[in-house]
C-alpha cells in the first residue's frame, strides 16, 4: 500500500549519492516534473538515470544535467537536449545508449524477475559490440541483461490512495514499467481520489508497485512547463 | 522572393513530393509507423480509412489535429501534436515496441542518412560527431513486415546518399524493400536494387548521375 507525502523533500528522501534512478517520460511528455524539479533541490551526487531522454536544455532532467549530479545515462535518444553532447565531450558524463525498445524490455525484463533476454535489436549494428550472440532456429539474437532501479520516479493521471494508477494519453510510455522494476517507487499524479474512484478496467499500474505518491505542482502544458 | 526563401519552398515542395508518393504503397488494411522528418510528411496524403498508423510512444490510431485541440500529453515519435482516432488505444513502451519487434507492424516509412546497394542503411549515427540517440530506428528495421525509405535523393550539397557501400554506422543488416525519392522508386530484391519507375519529369540519366550504387534498370518490366 502506497504512503501519500505532501512534502516533495520527503518524498525522496529515500534518493542517495551513487543510486540508480529512473525516470519516466518521453521528452517532458509523462515526465514526473515535480519529482525532477524535487531532485534539482536536493542534495544529491553521482547518480545513473535511466530514462528515454536527458530532458531538453535546461529543462526537466537537462537541470539535473547541468548540476553535475548524474554520473552516468542510459537511454536511447539523448540527441534532444544538446547539452548531453557538450557533457560527454568534456567527460564529464558516461552514456550508455540502448534501442529504445531494447530500454524498454529490458526494464521489463527487470521488473518481472527474468535476468536478461535474447533479441535481434541491434544485431550486427555497433551497439551489438561486446554483446553475446546466439542463434536460435537459424535466426541472430544478441543478450540484453535486464535493468533495475534504486528508485523509480513516475508520473501517473489519477492514483487513488491505495496507490493504483492510470495513466493519460501518450504521457503513459515508459511510466508503467517503470513501476515494475525499481526498490522504491515515487509517483507524481495529478489528481488523487478514494479507492473505489478508479474502475478495476482503467487500473494499468496496480497498487503493489507503488510506494509514495505526491501531488504534481508543475504541469506539461501548451505553453511549456507551468507552476499549478 | 529571395533565393533563399526558393530554396526553401523548394526544399518543402520536394518533401511532399515524395511523401505523397509514399502514401501511395498503403493500402489497408494495414499497420503503418511513419519515422520522423519526411515519413511524418506521409500522414496528410493517407485517405484510406484502414490504414492505421502506430507510433512508439504508445499510441494505435494517429491522427491529425486542428490547432485548439492540440494535447501536450498527446504526441507522436516526434514529439509532435498528434490526434486520437476513433479506435484508438494507448499502450507502455514495453508493450509498443514488442508489437514492433514481434511482426505486429505491416510497414515503417523511415528516413535515412544513407542506403547501400543492398538496401543496408544508415540513419541513426554520423562518425567523428557524438553518438547521442538511436530511439526506435533499429527496433524498427529488425520488426516491420516492409521497410520503406521516403528520403531526399541527394544531400543538401548534392552529395550522394544511395551509395555502394554505407560509410557511416549501420542500423541493421537487414534490407529495405523499397526505396522513393523525388527523381525515382527503387525495390530491393535479393540484395540488389531494381529502378522500377521515374517521377514525373526525371531521365535515367539524371538518377545514374545522383547515383553511386549499381542497379538495375528494370523500368520496361512489367
Amino acid at each position: 500500500m502506497a504512503n501519500i507525502r505532501q512534502d516533495i523533500h520527503d518524498a525522496l528522501s529515500c534518493i542517495k549519492n551513487g543510486h540508480t534512478v529512473m525516470v519516466g517520460g518521453f521528452g517532458l511528455v509523462g515526465a514526473p516534473l515535480t519529482l525532477i524539479d524535487g531532485l534539482t533541490k536536493k542534495d544529491v551526487k553521482d547518480l545513473t538515470i535511466i530514462s528515454n531522454n536527458l530532458g531538453e536544455s535546461g529543462k526537466g532532467l537537462g537541470i539535473l544535467l547541468n548540476q553535475n549530479k548524474i554520473k552516468k545515462a542510459i537511454g536511447s535518444y539523448f540527441t534532444s537536449n544538446r547539452d548531453v553532447g557538450e557533457k560527454y565531450q568534456k567527460g564529464e558524463i558516461e552514456l550508455q545508449l540502448l534501442p529504445q525498445g531494447t530500454l524498454a524490455e529490458s526494464m521489463r525484463a527487470g521488473g518481472a524477475g527474468i535476468g536478461g533476454y535474447y533479441t535481434t535489436t541491434g544485431v550486427g549494428t555497433q551497439l551489438a559490440e561486446g554483446k553475446e550472440e546466439r542463434e536460435i532456429n537459424g535466426i541472430k539474437y544478441i543478450f540484453e541483461p535486464a535493468i533495475r532501479a534504486d528508485v523509480a520516479l513516475i508520473r501517473a493521471y489519477k492514483a487513488d490512495r491505495l496507490g493504483n494508477l492510470s495513466y493519460y494519453k501518450t504521457a503513459r510510455n515508459f511510466n508503467p514499467v517503470m513501476a515494475t522494476a525499481a526498490n522504491m517507487v515515487i509517483v507524481e499524479v495529478d489528481e488523487i481520489v478514494e479507492p473505489g474512484e478508479l474502475s478495476p478496467e482503467e487500473i494499468i499500474t496496480p497498487h503493489l508497485y507503488v510506494d509514495y505518491i505526491v501531488e504534481a505542482q508543475q504541469v506539461l502544458t501548451k505553453e511549456g512547463v507551468v507552476n499549478k | 522572393m529571395s533565393t533563399r526563401e526558393k530554396t526553401i519552398v523548394d526544399k518543402k515542395e520536394i518533401q511532399h513530393l515524395i511523401a505523397k508518393r509514399a502514401a501511395k504503397e498503403l493500402e489497408g488494411p494495414c499497420i503503418v509507423n511513419l519515422g520522423i522528418g519526411i515519413p511524418t510528411l506521409v500522414a496528410e496524403y493517407i485517405h484510406d480509412e484502414n490504414v492505421f498508423l502506430h507510433t512508439e510512444n504508445g499510441l494505435l490510431g494517429v491522427t491529425d489535429v486542428e490547432e485548439q485541440d492540440m494535447d501536450p500529453n498527446l504526441v507522436n515519435a516526434g514529439k509532435l501534436p498528434v490526434g486520437e482516432a476513433i479506435g484508438a488505444s494507448y499502450f507502455n513502451s514495453a508493450d509498443s515496441f514488442a508489437m514492433i519487434r514481434g511482426g505486429h507492424i505491416d510497414v515503417a516509412i523511415l528516413g535515412v542518412l544513407q542506403v547501400d546497394q543492398t538496401g543496408v542503411i544508415a540513419n541513426w549515427a554520423v562518425p567523428g560527431k557524438n553518438i547521442m540517440g538511436v530511439g526506435g530506428a533499429m527496433d524498427l528495421l529488425v520488426g516491420a513486415k516492409k521497410v520503406i525509405l521516403a528520403m531526399t535523393h541527394t544531400n543538401k550539397d548534392g552529395s550522394r546518399k544511395i551509395l555502394k557501400e554505407c560509410t557511416y554506422p549501420i542500423t541493421s543488416t537487414r534490407s529495405v524493400d523499397k526505396i522513393i525519392t523525388e527523381l525515382a522508386i527503387f525495390e530491393v530484391v535479393n540484395k540488389t536494387l531494381r529502378l522500377v519507375e521515374l517521377m514525373p519529369g526525371v531521365t535515367i540519366e539524371e538518377v545514374r548521375e545522383k547515383t553511386e550504387a549499381d542497379f538495375i534498370d528494370s523500368l520496361g518490366d512489367v
